[in-house]
């Protein structure tokens, strides 16, 4: 079992909810206090987003700041070296899209991610049937290869999903892109279709905008991914402690 | 003793052309590309469907379009010039043939909407155009960028009661449009059909596009041999994403004629480009040492893609086709030509087809060879704009 997995469900037999704030990496020149600040705040993990120039399923907030995090020049090495001066207070798990590790070299992306202390990756473009040698890749260097679910996904690919996933099996709430939530939302039915075929833990993300609908996936699930209106706090000139502010009152509906 | 392979059959199961194609798209997505992969097998193999897929070609978008003999232009070059006329096609260019198709398969799914991206313009108003003949509603997705260099299209989408919704990410442009069209089409996926205007994105795109493109190849083969100049030796088509060139490629992939695909300099993903995963596939795309993708340039709207279909980077890495690009400053003098000696004014895009011929008759194009130029599209939308360029304001 991958370290990331390990961790993950220690975290749920200790009955604590996981939070799982989502940064967009190279942001601004002090992303990595902002990381710190989340983690201070009851973090249990953290979503390093690696800026793509078109991410397709993302929605306005994450495509904004990816395009400023990559105009300042951030790439796959500034962020691992930024990260360096991290260590690894909590696990860290890399999200991004596929053609930087297939450009990069997937062995030497797997490689370059765990030596960085990433030890899991959220490939959102990268179906399971594609999937296969990048996860050998990660198996050669512990990182977790995490997979979504849709409420769109047949119970037949929920299950293969689950059996791949390692870490947490993310749990998409909606039909949307990152940051819309102009609905209730299918986290409960999704989460459900998820923990009848597999035990592993299961996060759920997607429009998770507030406190209150944090408690709620909560209930549901194991743990709660919160990114665009994170990544907005921090678009319209949020510091450290005002992520540590935000972060702190999602901890606070979790427990 | 193996057989000679076969280029242009359909994908393997995965959806690959050797090791280009695939399906590389969110979960969210992959239900709906497998409904239409199932779709799309079942009514290409339905003899009510294909039958009328063709009465509404033939009934509606004008087809088949003739071949015209290019008598003054061949003279000039050296050469036996023949023009397939896609130019003539209901809507102005090939892009009708594809959405027929699609359209008709998206009311076979029961699916009431589609949605669109759109570069030049010209695929939002075949889609448009095929939307209002069958009564489903139609939203295009445009980059801000092309909804200023195309004001016409997008009254024109207008008019004929599509949504035009200008996309103001990233280069503002047909990379854009697309990504704007996936994001969407993640939300309405259950009622809505993604109309793909090339042989690119995941599978079946590619495949299915190319199949419904394939009439262009099928019918010029047939009237070549009725005006008696049988194979010709050499067929060129402009390529954006490519689905004009793999339409006419199609009736010629196994015959001994030298194929080529021209490319606009500025988005020439096969000469600058490297593989790369984007849009769905993996294919050849212009990016940087970082694997972000770059901003395609060219004059013309439709070639702006940094990327170009997976079938077309097979054809490429196999050597079964050849392409090349052609640059801004080649492309007016082009259209000029074709204008001047055989009154017809062809799109900006086809336009770089014609100068990759006229530059290349008498040396790698032997003097006496029979050449056909697939006219993928008429020049009316880019009028404005040419005029404008040769008055010194653009």
């Amino acid at each position: 079992m991958k370290s990331l997995e390990v961790q993950l469900r220690h975290l749920r037999d200790t009955g604590r909810k996981a939070l799982v704030p989502y940064f967009v990496a190279g942001l601004t020149p002090d992303w990595v206090r902002h990381v710190e600040a989340a983690v201070h705040a009851g973090a249990d993990a953290v979503e390093i987003g690696i800026p793509f120039s078109d991410p397709m399923m993302d929605g306005v907030v994450i495509q904004a700041a990816a395009m400023r995090a990559l105009e300042a020049g951030t790439t796959l090495d500034s962020i691992c070296a930024d990260l360096a001066a991290l260590g690894s207070p909590v696990p860290m798990i890399a999200m991004t899209y596929f053609n930087i590790f297939h450009h990069y070299g997937l062995e030497r992306s797997a490689g370059k991610l765990r030596a960085s202390n990433i030890i899991g990756a959220i490939v959102p473009d990268l179906a399971l049937e594609e999937a296969a040698d990048w996860k050998q890749a990660c198996d050669a260097s512990d990182v977790a290869t995490v997979f979504l679910v849709a409420p769109s996904t047949t119970a037949d690919r929920v299950a293969r999903i689950a059996h791949a996933s390692e870490g947490f099996v993310y749990a998409s709430a909606r039909m949307a892109v990152t940051g819309r939530a102009s609905d209730a939302g299918e986290s409960g039915r999704v989460v459900a279709s998820i923990r009848a075929v597999s035990d592993l833990p299961t996060y759920v993300g997607i429009g998770i905008t507030t406190p209150q609908q944090a408690r709620e996936a909560g209930e549901q699930s194991d743990g709660v991914i919160v990114g665009s209106a994170l990544v907005k706090l921090i678009l319209d000139g949020g510091d450290a402690s005002s992520v540590e502010a935000f972060v702190g009152g999602f901890r606070r509906a979790l427990d | 003793m193996t057989d000679p392979p076969q280029f242009m059959s359909a994908p393997d199961e995965r959806g690959r052309f050797g090791h280009f194609g695939g399906r590389f798209v969110p979960e969210a997505l992959i239900p709906a590309c497998l409904e239409l992969e199932t779709a799309f097998v079942d009514a290409w193999s339905d003899p009510s469907f294909l039958a009328e897929y063709h009465k509404v070609l033939r009934e509606f978008a004008g087809r088949p379009t003739p071949v015209t003999p290019l008598e003054r232009l061949s003279e000039r070059l050296g050469i036996r010039l023949f023009a397939k006329r896609e130019d003539l096609a209901h809507t102005g260019s090939h892009k009708i043939n594809n959405v027929i198709g699609q359209t008709l398969l998206t009311k076979r799914m029961g699916k009431h909407r589609v949605i669109a991206e759109t570069g030049a313009g010209q695929h939002g108003v075949a889609t448009a155009t095929a939307a209002a003949r069958l009564g489903l509603e139609c939203t295009v997705y445009m980059g801000e960028v092309d909804t200023v260099r195309q004001a016409l299209n997008v009254f024109r989408m207008e008019l004929l009661g599509a949504t035009v919704v200008p996309v103001t990410s990233g280069s503002r442009t047909l990379k854009d449009a697309v990504n704007e069209a996936m994001r969407e089409w993640v939300t309405c996926v259950a009622d809505t059909h993604y109309c793909l205007g090339s042989v690119m994105g995941p599978h079946p795109f590619p495949w299915m596009v190319r199949e419904m493109q394939s009439i262009i190849g099928h019918e010029a083969s047939r009237q070549l041999e009725d005006l008696g100049v049988g194979t010709p030796d050499v067929v060129v088509a402009c390529v954006g994403g490519g689905s004009n060139a793999a339409g006419v490629f199609a009736g010629f992939a196994n015959t001994t004629s030298r194929l080529v695909g021209i490319e606009a300099a500025g988005g020439s993903a096969v000469g600058k480009g490297s593989p790369g995963v984007l849009h769905g596939m993996r294919s050849l795309l212009i990016q940087d040492e970082f694997g972000q993708i770059e901003e395609a340039y060219s004059i013309s709207a439709g070639l702006d893609y940094p990327g170009i279909g997976p079938e077309h980077a097979y054809l490429a890495e196999s050597g079964r086709a050849e392409y090349f690009a052609i640059g801004d400053q080649d492309v007016i003098p082009a259209l000029q030509l074709l204008s001047e000696l055989e009154g017809i004014i062809p799109a900006l895009e086809t336009a770089h087809a014609v100068a990759w011929i006229a530059r290349e008759a008498g040396t790698t194009i032997p003097r006496g060879s029979t050449v056909l130029l697939n006219l993928s599209g008429r020049g009316d939308k880019d009028v404005a704009q040419v005029r404008a360029i040769l008055n010194g304001e653009s």
